[in-house]
């Protein structure tokens, strides 16, 4: 029973395969738009071992691994400073919800007049949205430390300075690993759609586009599925350092 | 202000060779008086608890001569000092709130160390000498969140313990405990205070528990809160289990519930 229930979400993933195939034999859809499971997969191993898409995947995570640590350098401290005064993040919280929920999207034209139309353009209009994301949450989780903690640290003889180092930051940190969840997410979204549509050469949003101009639906459909791996494991991979770095949340 | 000569003093609770005196102190919330020019002294090397009615003013007392929270007028010193200038110790009631459950329980007990000035060996020989003390038989290198809350408290108490404070403040430290666990810890911190002669303030709200941990309890009223009785209670320790049904003791708790009573009935 126990090991059984490991095994459940295989059930989604084989229900999905088998809805697929269905579609694909009954033609329901155009067979030229919904290539097999099998022809995509081969796509994706083709692609991977050796193939071009392998390249893009590199592109893409290096990409978004700029963005989310330059984000991370500048949001975090940041963060800290603003939340370890609630006035002060009163007053510019404000700015930071605003700019928070202006979609990062809409900053392109600006950066590419500012940055053109290299990497580094893709790269900073993901660290804006990213890092507004990680500044929220970190300033969130200052502020939120438990006053009789604050207290007892105080009490112990720590001055203002070492209680910021060693109750409030450590307090913060379940919530910076949310903000540093949700801002990795973003930061991906943005550099796919920036791969897309900014003069880009490489990276899994050019190879979706690409693909699909040329009606290379599997390449197309690896692309994606790609794309969806690579945004599960950086999910996985915060919540990993998330476990080992914030043992005690939620204790 | 100044503390005041002893030929000027007109209360008996206050005393000639008080550890922590208390001055003139006034606090208000909003338009609530918590306290209004209140003078009290606390006695040297004696455990003082404190009791009284919900909201008078018990824990907002020791917070202010511990210094986590301002006054609005008075003085207070621990041994002629200011508090700043003065080792103290902490225990505060909600210990899952207090502790540190990034570090691991030894660490916890070892970081007010850190802001004294001590070797490494010196360090090591207070912990160890601390730990001989409490008897400890639980596993200090679990974090606090693996831990019991009796454990949990007991770590907090000798975390506050090992700076060797010159006043011990424990805010109803034992109330989020069951009981059996409580009378445990009763007697541990008793065990403590013979080993050490720590000058104590402990909050309670349970008579019994004030009474059985005394040398003097100290009875307030509603606020604005007024020194409704200081009660001497000099039952030799160590006190057990039997020591409740000590004439001695039944007298004074009947004493004590008596001015209770009559000060919670005049609000
Ligand atoms: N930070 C605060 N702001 C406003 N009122 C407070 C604050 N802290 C305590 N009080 C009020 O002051 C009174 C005394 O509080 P406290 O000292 O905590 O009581 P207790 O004797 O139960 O420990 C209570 O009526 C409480 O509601
Ligand atoms: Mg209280």
């Amino acid at each position: 029973m126990k090991i059984g229930t490991k095994f459940y979400p295989l059930f989604g993933v084989l229900g999905l395969v088998v809805v697929w195939y269905l579609g694909v034999l009954s033609e329901i859809v155009d067979p030229i738009l919904l290539p097999s499971p099998g022809q995509t997969l081969a796509a994706i191993y083709n692609g991977m071992v050796g193939g071009e898409l392998l390249f893009d995947f590199l592109r893409t995570i290096e990409r978004t691994a700029y963005s989310i640590l330059i984000a991370s350098v500048i949001a975090i401290p940041l963060g800290i400073f603003l939340g370890s005064s609630e006035n002060l993040y009163r007053s510019v919280e404000f700015v930071v919800d605003f700019f928070r929920s202006t979609p990062a999207s809409a900053l392109f034209p600006l950066f590419l007049v500012i940055f053109g139309v290299g990497d580094q353009t893709k790269i900073l209009v993901a660290s804006f949205g990213a890092a507004l994301v990680i500044l929220f949450n970190v300033a969130y989780g200052v502020m939120n430390a438990r006053e009789t903690r604050l207290l007892a640290a105080k009490v112990m003889g720590a001055s203002r300075f070492r209680v910021l180092t060693d109750v409030m930051l450590m307090e913060s940190m379940p919530q910076t690993f949310v903000g540093l969840r949700n801002g990795v997410s973003l930061a991906l979204v943005i550099v796919i759609v920036a791969e897309m549509f900014i003069g880009s050469v490489d990276g899994l949003g050019y190879r979706v586009i690409n693909a699909q101009m040329l009606f290379q639906m599997p390449d197309m459909y690896a692309a994606i599925f790609v794309s969806g791996a690579l945004g599960y494991g950086f999910n996985l991979l915060f919540l990993t350092l998330e476990k080992r770095f914030v043992h005690w949340s939620g204790k | 202000m100044q503390v005041k000569p002893i030929e000027q003093r007109d209360a008996d609770y206050l005393m000639d060779d008080a550890h922590v005196t208390i001055r003139g102190l006034s606090k208000k919330f909003g338009d609530v008086v918590i306290y209004d020019n209140f003078d009290f002294d606390i006695p040297r090397n004696k455990i003082t608890t404190v009791f009284g009615p919900n909201g008078c003013g018990k824990s907002t007392i020791i917070n202010m001569i511990a210094d986590l929270m301002p006054r609005d007028a008075g003085e207070i010193l621990i041994n002629g000092k200011p508090v700043r200038e003065t080792r103290i110790g902490y225990v505060f009631q909600n210990y899952r709130e207090a502790l540190f459950p990034w570090l691991r329980a030894i660490d916890n007990i070892r970081y007010p160390l850190q802001f004294l000035n001590l070797s490494k060996a010196e360090q090591k020989q207070r912990v160890d000498k601390l730990v001989e003390y409490f008897g400890v038989k639980i596993d200090l290198n679990r974090y606090p969140y693996q831990m019991s809350g009796g454990q949990q408290q007991l770590v907090s108490i000798m975390r506050s313990l090992v700076v060797e404070p010159e006043v011990l403040f424990l805010d109803e430290p034992f109330s989020a405990l069951d009981y059996e666990m409580t009378l445990m810890m009763r007697d541990q911190l008793q065990k403590v205070f013979m080993e050490t002669k720590t000058t104590m303030v402990l909050v309670s709200h349970d008579l019994e528990e004030a009474i059985y941990l005394a040398d003097w309890v100290l009875l307030l009223s509603r606020h604005p809160a007024q020194v409704a009785d200081f009660v001497n209670f000099d039952l030799p320790r160590p006190r057990h289990a039997d020591s409740v049904i000590d004439p001695h003791f039944v007298e004074v708790k009947a004493s004590c519930l008596e001015t209770f009573q009559r000060e919670v009935r005049k609000g």
